[in-house]
């Protein structure tokens, strides 16, 4: 309990530094170095596949390709591909999953 | 009256985008409630953090019996890019009073930074800017915040048998797949998603989400620099 909160309060007090850091100090007007962009633009790409990765490839705690949720993850990955719909790639992707666990 | 008129503008330009922000925040409301963490959990960490992708991450690792620790810094990561967002728009701000700068700090999101930053750099008053910002943001909040508390209503309804769990990877699915257009982005993701996959693999648990993002950043950074170095121009920052 005390680690959940914990963690709740910790990351939000994180995250509105990094929203408020450079709007803090606007009057002496920002600018970030190029080599920080650099870095900070590849962040998101690295993490979110970081997340979504093992959890097509080892949904159970170890990998393994022949199950659905790889299946469905394939298949809600051109959805979003096609579309960028959020509603329409869970669909999508929930639907496949549970039609291919209840065969 | 005119102030009114620019938030209210701000407003009306972020209707469309709640089409992919409502789902997303059903499943922040639903996803800590089926894995167990409880309904204030899921409305703390969207109070309180309110950045979807990073609540998610963390509400994953806490579910997994992750140390609070490495849930904190999941989170964290992936916030990162909200530092470049508020680099980016505070040159525009820099007339605004401190207070106001640090309030409007809470609502900055990848929508809300979006549209203002097209909106500015296409050349307004700077007395309205501001207002347009908060009418884009305070839409967007008020929407986050229903759809979590609905998310977690639903979240309590749906049987235990169907896998909401898997809706994590799939909403990160519509953040990643749009970005995978130049080489240093599929680099990053390519190198990040399988370094996570061996992490796990050999026992990192949810520490693993860590070292992906750093492999992954590294590969990225790479990538950059080589293309660099072969004469093409480098993909401008979003500022």
């Amino acid at each position: 309990m005390t680690r959940l909160w914990f963690a709740i309060v910790l990351a939000g007090a994180g995250t509105y530094a990094m929203r408020a850091s450079f709007l803090a100090f606007a009057h002496r007007l920002a600018n970030v170095p190029p080599a920080t962009t650099r870095v900070l633009r590849q962040i998101p790409p690295a993490v979110l596949a970081a997340i979504v990765l093992p959890a097509l490839v080892r949904p159970e705690g170890e990998l393994d390709l022949l199950q659905p949720r790889l299946l469905a993850g394939i298949v809600a990955t051109f959805v979003a591909w096609r579309t960028g719909n959020v509603g329409l790639t869970l669909a999508a992707g929930m639907l496949i999953l549970i039609a291919t666990e209840t065969l | 009256m005119h102030l009114l008129a620019e938030a209210r503008a701000g407003a009306v330009a972020v209707a469309p985008m709640l089409l992919g922000v409502v789902p997303f925040g059903l499943v922040a409301g639903a996803v800590p409630v089926a894995e167990g963490l409880g309904a204030w959990a899921a409305i703390g960490l969207s109070g309180i953090v309110f950045a979807g992708a990073a609540q998610l991450a963390a509400a994953e690792v806490l579910a997994e019996g992750g140390s609070a620790a490495v849930a904190v810094l999941a989170a964290w990561v992936v916030n990162l890019r909200l530092v470049l967002y508020s680099a980016s728009l505070a040159p525009y701000l820099g007339h605004e009073r401190l207070r106001r700068r640090l309030g409007a700090a809470y609502l900055l999101t990848d929508q809300a930074y979006a549209l203002s930053v097209i909106r500015w750099s296409a050349g307004t008053d700077p007395e309205s800017r501001l207002p347009y910002y908060l009418g884009a943001g305070t839409m967007l909040w008020l929407s986050w915040q229903m759809a979590t508390i609905i998310g977690v209503l639903v979240g309590r309804a749906v049987p235990q048998d169907v896998p909401l769990d898997f809706a994590v990877p799939l909403v990160f699915l519509v953040l990643l797949v749009p970005l995978l257009i130049t080489l240093p982005a599929t680099a990053a993701a390519a190198i990040g998603g399988t370094s996570a996959v061996i992490a796990a693999e050999v026992g990192a648990g949810p520490l693993s989400i860590l070292v992906g993002a750093a492999f992954g950043v590294a590969a990225g950074v790479l990538s950059d620099l080589s293309s660099d170095r072969a004469g093409r121009p480098p993909d401008q920052p979003t500022s």
